[in-house]
């Protein structure tokens, strides 16, 4: 009778498992489905810009469409460079970038610094009004920043993009006084010790060993600067002064807007970004999460 | 020995004035005095030229009887309930199958979900306008491979925001990230008692895992809320606002009244509303999440 009993339990058992098994096989195989689908709609339209930028003006426009171009129109990435101020947008878009990376790094390890490697009241409360500037809509202060730029004759120069980012921001500060925090304070004291001002500390034991802290920043700062859309275009009245993201929306808006020249500029704009990326993905994703769950 | 001491923390709080300064600066600088300038210029009239002229609450009472202005809000609003909401879904979706310990790739996927957001914004609008196309567009175009006659999106007034919500989907990868960290955080016990006690995916899904990713939920709808209300960019340079104002999204209209009708004055009126709207926006969420999630 017992024995009857656990023979029908584990039989059930059995059937409950390999239901279970199938159910398992089942959901997984939906599960991947779902995500390969989603997958393929966020890269998809990568593939098309590529398609695109190798494609002859005809082709772009033919109906029903062209999946592939006939022959790779190499020849648009080199029109590219040609027909428009590309090398003086490129080099104009260089110029901000390395100021911003500069800036960037300078000014927030300094004040990461002193949110994390020195000791005062209220810190981590002042702390607090460094990420409420985050959720700051830049249309508030757009307004009183153009008028301010244009009293002192900043518009139509590079200062208003390489000014400003001397003088910290937000995310950039959060990051590193992150990493900072997490650097042991035995370190400082030791060098204390031995006589090291804060200064000493911050240049020659912080900052060497902020390396991947400092790589991430300088990539972010990259590639925000390098997209950068709203500012050029309120702050760059001078066309010879126009980056490269400026000088696409130009193009785009003329009268004859050579698309599939345009889609080889996007090619050409968009592989440093993700080649940048990848080297610093770690970190990078990183840093993202971390802006969500301490942030 | 007092005096000693004393010297030395008067040293010490030079030494944190200096290394603060960039951003003290920037603070007093960049922010409070745009801040409250922009406060000053929204009671005023102003086009750049002549100095501001004091309206007191006028500007704000034009905007009321703007319909210009009330299409702008109402295309904002749109995407704050549909955009927001859909955007968030689908991403928590992807999140919580991504964090599924029986699927792999995880890295993979999570790259794949990221990089659109790293594509400059006006190549995103330029793949876009190509996206959407209503002949050659590449979705139209798979459409008609299943006989399906594809809208006229960005062309047509009834899809045009519909077409953008698709756009902030595409760019949503940031938060799939952040939602993957507050994943990882929930403690895997919780899963195991629940499992013991018969609970299936669904169960699990609503009384663990979203309940305990509610704080990070509510910083990425925070965060998108803010993202759309601003949203300047992509409208301005795939549609400026066309077809029949159906994507002068707020940001869009705001940039429009400073910078091409020169109206300084009632823009910054419009950054004030803005700045009301948000926090409404985050207090009834604050006031709504506190009885369903265990939020700080």
């Amino acid at each position: 009778m017992a024995r009857t009993e656990t023979n029908d339990k584990t039989t059930r058992l059995d059937a409950i498992g390999a239901r279970g098994r199938l159910a398992d096989r089942l959901e997984q195989v939906v599960l991947y489905a779902i995500l390969v689908v989603l997958a393929l709609c966020y890269v998809v339209p990568f593939l098309w810009l590529l398609s695109n930028s190798l494609k002859t003006p005809s082709e772009l426009f033919t109906h029903p469409v062209k999946w592939l171009p006939a022959t790779p129109q190499w020849v648009n990435f080199r029109n590219t460079f040609t027909t428009f101020p590309f090398m003086l947008y490129l080099k104009n878009t260089m110029i901000v970038v390395v100021v911003n990376i500069i800036g960037s790094v300078i000014s927030n390890t300094l004040v990461a610094y002193g949110f994390s490697r020195l000791e005062w009241k209220n810190r981590d409360r002042v702390f607090v009004v460094v990420i409420i500037t985050m959720i700051l809509p830049f249309q508030v202060v757009m307004i009183p920043l153009f008028i301010l730029f244009q009293k002192l004759h900043w518009i139509g120069t590079f200062l208003p993009l390489t000014v400003t980012c001397f003088f910290g921001n937000a995310f950039f500060i959060f990051l590193f006084r992150q990493f900072f925090m997490g650097i042991p304070m035995e370190l400082s004291q030791a060098a204390k010790i031995d006589g090291a001002s804060e200064f000493t500390i911050y240049s020659r034991i912080i900052l060497p060993l902020a390396t991947p802290v400092i790589a991430t920043v300088v990539i972010f700062a990259f590639i925000r600067t390098w997209s950068d859309f709203i500012g050029p275009l309120i702050f760059l009245s001078n066309d010879k002064l126009y980056t490269l993201a400026l000088g696409a929306q130009q193009i785009m808006t003329a009268y004859d807007p050579k698309w599939e020249l345009l889609m080889a500029l996007g090619v050409a704009m968009t592989v440093p970004v993700l080649v940048l990326f990848f080297l610093v993905q770690k970190y990078f994703i990183q840093g993202i999460a971390m802006s969500g769950i301490k942030g | 020995m007092a005096l000693a001491n004393k010297k030395r923390t008067g040293g010490e709080r030079l030494t944190v004035i200096l290394f603060l300064s960039p951003w003290l600066i920037g603070l007093a600088a960049f922010t409070l005095y745009p801040v409250v300038s922009s406060l000053w210029f929204s009671l005023t009239q102003y086009n750049v030229i002549k100095a501001p002229k004091f309206l007191g609450l006028g500007n704000y009472v034009a905007l009321v009887h703007d319909k210009t202005y009330l299409t702008s809000l109402w295309n904002s609003l749109f995407m704050v309930v549909f955009g927001v909401t859909i955007t968030t879904a689908v991403t928590i979706l992807v999140s919580i199958i991504l964090n599924n310990r029986k699927i792999k790739g995880l890295s993979v996927f999570r790259v794949i979900f990221f990089i659109p957001t790293l594509v400059p914004v006006v190549i995103v609008a330029i793949l876009w306008v190509w996206i959407l196309q209503p002949q050659s567009g590449l979705i139209n175009s798979v459409l008609g491979i299943f006989g399906i006659t594809g809208p006229g999106w960005i062309a047509s007034p009834a899809w045009a925001k519909p077409s953008f919500i698709l756009i902030m989907l595409w760019g949503a990868g940031g938060s799939i990230i952040i939602y993957l960290a507050g994943l990882q955080d929930i403690p895997e016990a919780l899963y195991e008692s629940a499992v013991l006690e018969g609970a299936n995916f669904a169960q699990k899904t609503v009384y663990i895992t979203l309940p305990m990713l509610t704080p990070v939920i509510l910083y990425n709808v925070i965060t998108a809320i803010i993202g759309v209300l601003q949203w300047f960019a992509e409208p301005f340079i795939i549609t400026s606002g066309g077809p029949d104002n159906a994507t002068l999204f707020y940001g869009l209209y705001l940039y429009q009244n400073a910078f091409q009708f020169f109206k300084m004055g009632y823009a910054s009126a419009m950054a004030w509303v803005m700045i009301v709207i948000v926090l409404a926006l985050i207090f009834t969420l604050f006031r709504l999440t506190k009885k369903y999630g265990n939020s700080e």
